[in-house]
């Protein structure tokens, strides 16, 4: 019984050792196709967090995969039926039986500490870069606690509201009144460098706002406020859909953010305002004449 | 209990013949009839396979539909409102007509035959859930007469509301809840009696086989989340037929409330699903390694624990909803915790076959095929553990990619192993063992080819139930991938019913004990008589018929022995 499990143990871990130099050897390049690994690639920190957390849990996984495929394919091997192959009769092994259930738990407590570690990148938000404060403002944080703000509490907060089948976005302009406040429709601009707060909504079913290469997926719940948050680097558009069923057109619920530099974003969000400017001038004119004309002497 | 003499005395004259007297009795029915109004746990089991079986298919062209129109970035082959009721029909058949009636008939028929009883405790209970189940499935199926659920198998509200959902499908398809759910709690409560009461002379827990505990287990999972998923549908029912707003957020409902009651039964029900196939593989691979199953008492172990932690881990399924950190936390740890007792099975079972002399089999392969791929499927659940992680992950072709390795290399092949296993018990004949090989090598082939490279198409973004996708990236290569290999699936669970069909009237005939098992079933005749045994064995290990093979052999050396003079 000794011999054989001594040896078993130096197998296996020649199969991990293998195993796991032939997983560093995987060139960068397929796992940046979105083939073994999550999207990222705007440089948010979220994202990047997300995939590199991923990638240290591949790495156990493959060395756990191939280590178990190893040693069933060899157990396969060597022991199928022959002739004068004795099986032997033995009910279970105390000592190795306790040994592989501390082994899974221990690969467990690691995954863990792997992933407290990682949170942080992925859960906390960091500051704004200096070009893009200027954009931000300071907002206290919620009670319930969920919203995450950066150190120094500045973001740029957007609202996401999820409807049958288009995305609507509300863009801040630091007075309480929401009636006149820049908004768009399926395409969200956003300033590079800042810390984009989003405060994510539904107004009929549930949807999921997802954007893979800028982190994760967070559900809008009617009734519910949920929250998270990217700061892009890369100028560029990225593109993504809703990711929970919302009804027949579910598939064509498209999003996607256009990152631009803070002076394009300010010269884009003034076009926008003085547009809803002028066409709430238009409304309140129109409006007038009309009450003129039906007014009585 | 008195015990007859041995020997009658001997009298003269002509002996004294015992009447029976009987007034009124019914004739036997034969026939259809005899099917209909049966309560023998053999038939039962065998109507529960039929239907499963059927569903099987019903579902499995579903899927294939499902595959076609993703085969191509942008097609048109069917509407959207088609493809949502697909798979809607798909989820809810394969789980709820195709393999929760497969594993009552698994349990119906071997665990009264294993723990040496004569039927179930409750034999017209017994048949009341079957007919139940064929009740649920034909309120389900009508709905395809008007317009069936487009909410998918979880339906979560509010999109289930009559104001998102206002034709009648959701309503078919909450009453297939309730029927098929009924039907299961009191075939679980039947398992359970059966099991606790009714074991033969000397089998104490812990000579109980393994297939009966994990379906003791699994009846106790299905005691307790029955009952909550039967509570959620009733709420959604009136919500939808009362305006009770249960699940309406727009009067004070809650739709996180419906998620919570869900998943609180959805969770569990994967073990519910997956823990038979569990037994089965205990069952088989010993008998083909001719080994005594390594670790026992951990495989029960592990079994109670995977049920006890799995019912505490159902939030795992919502971690993009809006929870509390302190949430998100609890239910990535509880789901760790998951890994170990499926990670000391997967051992125990490898370790089974080491050193043994491992024949290889038919059910000795889906066996192996079901370790290598639930093998999979438990890794890439790790990963989904990891909130972080699932955040990316959640509701992808990834998720897609991995409940289908779990539930198809989990409970299907663990099935089909099972199948080809007892097949000869239940009905006299083997299946062929060439035709079996041909299909598990392309049933193995099939699965791969279309679920692995899902798990890259969810990687690259697409999200699950979308009806049509731009091909971005590769996402057209590999959904092709993916509908050519549902074809190759599909040709290898084909030749096994054609298996089943052939086999069943000109299968070798298999005998009381073709693979010289272990366990009480193969004590009997196959299939075995209405009330199984004449006498059942004292059992005094957990393989009574390895203990029995032992003794017949002492016997006859001994006889042997005496024969030969000295």
């Amino acid at each position: 019984m000794r011999t054989p499990a001594r040896r078993l143990r130096r197998r296996l871990a020649l199969t991990a050792a293998v195993s796991s130099a032939a997983f560093v050897s995987i060139p960068a390049a397929v796992a940046s196709a979105g083939i073994i690994a999550p999207e990222s690639g705007g440089g948010t920190p979220n994202a990047e967090g997300i995939r590199s957390l991923y990638l240290l849990i591949g790495i156990l996984a493959v060395i756990v995969f191939v280590g178990v495929c190893g040693l069933l394919i060899h157990t396969l091997v060597k022991y199928r039926a022959s002739k004068g192959g004795v099986p032997s009769q033995v009910h279970g092994n105390n000592r190795l039986e306790v040994s592989w259930t501390v082994g899974a738990a221990l690969i467990l407590v690691l995954i863990s500490v792997v992933t407290f570690v990682k949170l942080g990148q992925i859960y906390e938000p960091p500051n704004s870069d200096a070009s893009a404060l200027p954009l931000t403002s300071k907002l206290t944080p919620a009670a319930d606690g969920r919203q995450k703000l950066p150190p120094n509490g500045r973001v740029y907060q957007i609202d996401v509201n999820g409807l049958q089948y288009v995305w609507r976005y509300t863009y801040p302009d630091g007075d309480t009144n929401n009636l006149n406040n820049v908004f768009s429709y399926e395409e969200m601009v956003v300033p590079t460098g800042a810390t984009v707060a989003l405060r994510i909504f539904a107004q009929d079913v549930q949807h999921s706002w997802w954007i893979p290469q800028l982190g994760g997926k967070f559900d809008a719940v009617p009734g519910y406020a949920n929250y998270t948050w990217f700061k892009i680097s890369e100028p560029g558009v990225y593109r993504g859909q809703c990711a929970e069923l919302c009804g027949r057109n579910h598939a064509n619920m498209v999003a996607q953010v256009r990152a631009l530099p803070p002076a394009k974003f300010q010269a884009w969000y003034d076009r926008q305002k003085a547009a809803i400017r002028n066409a709430d001038e238009q409304a309140a004119k129109a409006r007038n004449a009309a009450i003129k004309a039906t007014a009585g002497p | 209990m008195t015990t007859a003499p041995t020997t009658a005395p001997v009298k003269t004259g002509p002996a004294p013949v015992p009447e029976i007297v009987a007034h009124n009795a019914d004739p036997q029915p034969s026939g259809w009839l005899s099917w209909l109004t049966t309560t023998d746990h053999k038939r039962i089991g065998i109507m529960y396979m039929a239907a499963g079986w059927l569903f099987f298919i019903v579902g499995g062209v579903e899927a294939l539909v499902i595959r076609l129109q993703l085969a191509q970035a942008d097609s048109t082959l069917i509407t959207p409102q088609t493809y949502n009721a697909l798979f809607t029909m798909h989820g809810t058949t394969m789980v709820f007509l195709f393999l929760i009636p497969m594993i009552a008939g698994f349990a119906n028929y071997l665990v009264p035959l294993m723990i040496g009883a004569r039927d179930m405790a409750f034999p017209k209970l017994n048949a009341l859930s079957f007919w139940l189940l064929v009740a649920g499935g034909v309120v389900f199926y009508g709905s395809l007469l008007y317009s069936p659920a487009e909410c998918g198998w979880t339906c979560y509200a509010p999109l289930s509301e009559t104001a998102y959902s206002p034709t009648n499908g959701v309503d078919a398809w909450i009453f297939l809840i309730h029927l098929t759910g009924i039907s299961s709690f009191i075939g679980a409560l039947n398992i359970f009696v059966t099991i606790a009461n009714m074991r033969a002379p000397g089998m104490t827990w812990s000579r109980v086989p393994l297939f009966v505990w994990t379906m003791l287990t699994q009846s106790i999972l299905l005691i307790i989340a029955l009952p909550v998923i039967a509570g959620a549908v009733t709420m959604l029912l009136t919500d939808r037929q009362f305006g009770t707003h249960f699940f309406d957020p727009s009067n004070g409902g809650s739709s996180l409330l419906w998620q919570h009651l869900f998943w609180f039964f959805g969770h569990p029900e994967v073990y519910i699903l997956v823990l038979p196939a569990f037994g089965i593989i205990s069952e088989v691979l010993p008998v083909f390694s001719r080994k005594p199953i390594f670790g026992y008492r951990a495989i029960v172990a592990a079994t109670l624990g995977i049920a006890v932690i799995g019912t505490l881990v159902w939030a795992h399924h919502m971690f993009t909803t809006p929870l509390p950190y302190a949430l998100l936390v609890f239910f990535m740890l509880g789901t760790f915790l998951i890994a170990i007792p499926t990670g000391v099975k997967i051992f125990n079972w490898t370790f089974t076959l080491w050193r043994g002399s491992i024949e290889f089999t038919v059910p000795t392969l889906f066996s192996i095929g079901f370790l290598f791929t639930f093998l999979l499927g438990g890794i890439t659940g790790i990963f989904l553990a990891v909130f972080p992680v699932d955040w990316q992950l959640h509701d992808t072709y990834f998720v897609v990619a991995h409940f289908h390795y779990t539930i198809v290399g989990g409970a299907v092949f663990g099935i089909l192993a099972g199948l080809y296993y007892w097949f000869p018990k239940f009905s006299g004949r083997m299946l062929g063992e060439r035709m079996g090989k041909w299909s598990f090598w392309t049933i193995m082939i099939g699965f791969w080819v279309t679920f692995l490279v899902q798990h890259s198409a969810g990687l690259s973004g697409m999200p699950r139930r979308v009806y049509e996708y731009a091909d971005v990236g590769n996402l057209e290569i590999y959904n092709l991938i993916s509908t050519i290999g549902s074809f190759i699936l599909a040709v290898g669970i084909l030749l096994t019913v054609i298996n089943i069909v052939t086999s069943v009237r000109s299968g070798a005939k298999a005998g009381p004990d073709p693979w010289k098992g272990n366990t009480l079933e193969w004590f009997s005749t196959s299939p075995p008589p209405r009330n199984n045994f004449d006498t059942v064995p004292r059992v005094r290990s957990v393989e009574p018929m390895k203990d029995i093979r032992r003794q017949i052999e002492r016997q006859d050396r001994r006889s042997e022995e005496a024969a030969t003079p000295a």
